[in-house]
């Protein structure tokens, strides 16, 4: 048995078009089942704090998936952003305005029914319009943008968006100043 | 790897095993260095005194003596703590140290991943101790423990900017994120059209580089930044409630820690594992360059244990105002005069 994982693993650089990745899918269903599992927890868990941390369970899984993909440069950004920033200020807030340990029976009780059909509507719009637009398309083998080219697009191809947004982010955090300093 | 090569071709699966041990003898080796040599003896001469004499010759196995003590100890937790997240913190602090020793190259062939992303992944990884510390300041259920899980979060928050803004000036020098191809760059380079030494980026990065020491000093909450664990206000923080293996566990990581970004300073600013007069694609690298980048690196934790022993405490305010109304106008200052130079030769 692991001799036959090793050949495939060891044969991956002779692979044509119609061969299974044989490592590349064992991994994505080890990652795909945690991420589940944490989704799942994420969402039923009484403990807000622990709410937060299978939410970065998941995150590094999303992270993992974008590595199997050969997109380290969306994988790292995931671990930046997501895990190293987002989660952070979560957990800060949390820990800032809550200062109880401990499980909060029911808190979110009532909000059942409305978070399970936004869920849903949100699954089901997705999923139909990924389907829709990848129908037949599929994936080249070759190796994805690059680092330097993604550089060249954001700056070349794409920089009145990505100005836009950087002026978008700016007043939202001089919006947030001036409502978090009355006195200002 | 080619400095297995020199004898035997090896399998994938059998270089990723060799891959696996030196990364864990690349992250214990700096850790228990550092403690023996600055904590343990540098700081006792700056206070005229010897230090540990008695564990072997010169107290050179104090550190197993050490390691031996608190592996005897028992495994305590809090009666309020929840222990899943409590067990769990340790580790992942260690994690974020694990995967930050991947980036770093120690010869042209000898290096653990060699990606186009690697100054971005270790920037990346390094803010994920952040989460452990903010599962342990929080699953001790102690309030010490929580004040100083804050104070470490908001530090190492405010840090992490200065700490990325500062390296952005040797990116845009070296024009790649690829930390091998930064000291190829460093090896390669010429100082106005003299490469004798090469270029290393501490010559024009001089500012980037303070930067750099300070926001590590700040990342590593080692005095005078260490507000988390100011014992004479907090006890000693997020780790107040902690005993035994999992203390250890954080001291190797903080200890790690500083050798790895010691390395990572190292080879940003000082030209990693090369020396001059070689050529840097020389098989020979892969032999001396690890002892090259470790000599470089402790020279770099020598200045930031220096500084350890030598300041007093900030204050939570000051510590703020350094960070944002100091180090983050003056990096991006030197960004955009890196740009500007950049261009202009």
């Amino acid at each position: 048995m692991a001799s036959f994982f090793l050949s495939q693993i060891q044969g991956l650089d002779r692979l044509t078009s119609d061969e299974v990745l044989v490592a590349q899918n064992v991994f994505f269903a080890l990652i795909a089942l945690v991420m589940i599992f944490a989704a799942l927890r994420m969402v039923t868990t009484e403990n807000i704090v622990h709410a937060a941390l299978y939410l970065v369970i998941v995150l590094a899984g999303a992270a993992g998936m974008f590595i199997l993909l050969g997109a380290e440069f969306v994988a790292v950004t995931q671990i930046l952003v997501y895990i190293g920033a987002i989660i952070v200020l979560f957990l800060f807030g949390i820990m800032l305005t809550k200062g109880s340990f401990g499980t909060e029976e029911g808190e979110f009780r009532e909000r059942n029914q409305m978070a399970v059909l936004v869920g849903v509507l949100i699954v089901a719009v997705t999923s139909g319009s990924f389907i829709d637009s990848f129908r037949d398309a599929e994936l080249s083998r070759e190796a994805p943008s690059t680092t330097a080219e993604i550089g060249d697009t954001i700056f070349g191809q794409f920089i009145i968006p990505f100005e836009a947004i950087s002026v978008l982010l700016l007043a939202a955090l001089i919006g947030s100043v001036v409502i978090a300093r009355r006195d200002l | 790897m080619t400095i297995f090569n020199l004898a035997i071709e090896l399998a994938y699966w059998q270089q990723t095993i060799i891959r696996s041990v030196l990364g864990l003898v690349a992250v214990l080796l700096p850790a228990g260095t550092l403690v023996y040599l600055y904590l343990f003896k540098m700081m006792s001469f700056m206070q005229s005194r010897l230090g540990p004499m008695e564990a072997g010759p010169y107290g050179s196995l104090q550190l197993l003596a050490e390691v031996g003590k608190f592996l005897q100890k028992e495994d305590l937790f809090p009666k309020a703590a929840d222990r899943v997240v409590f067990k769990a913190a340790p580790f992942v602090v260690l994690a974020s140290t694990f995967l930050l020793v991947l980036v770093l190259p120690a010869g042209p062939d000898a290096w653990f991943i060699n990606i186009d992303t690697g100054v971005f992944l270790a920037l990346a990884v390094s803010s994920i101790s952040v989460i452990g510390i903010l599962m342990a300041g929080w699953g001790s259920a102690s309030k010490y423990s929580l004040i100083g899980g804050l104070r470490a979060a908001g530090q190492l928050v405010a840090y992490e900017l200065p700490l990325v803004l500062a390296v952005m000036g040797v990116v845009i020098q070296a024009g790649t994120l690829n930390v091998q191809e930064i000291v190829f760059a460093q090896a390669n380079g010429e100082i106005f059209g003299w490469g004798g030494i090469g270029n290393p980026f501490i010559i024009t990065q001089f500012l980037g580089f303070m930067i750099f020491l300070v926001a590590i000093q700040a990342e590593l909450t080692q005095p005078p930044f260490d507000m988390p664990v100011a014992e004479s206000e907090i006890v000693t923080g997020y780790l107040t409630e902690y005993t035994g293996m999992r203390f250890l566990l954080f001291f190797i990581g903080e200890f790690a820690t500083a050798g790895i970004f010691s390395a990572l300073a190292a080879t940003f600013f000082l030209g990693g594992w090369y020396i001059p007069g070689l050529d840097p694609t020389d098989n020979l690298f892969n032999l001396i360059g690890p002892l090259v980048l470790v000599g470089k690196m402790l020279l770099v934790s020598f200045l930031i244990f220096w500084f350890r022993f030598t300041y007093p405490r900030f204050r939570e305010d000051q510590l703020q105002q350094l960070a944002w109304k100091v180090l983050v106008p003056l990096s991006l200052v030197n960004i955009v005069a890196t740009g500007i130079l950049k261009v202009a030769f």
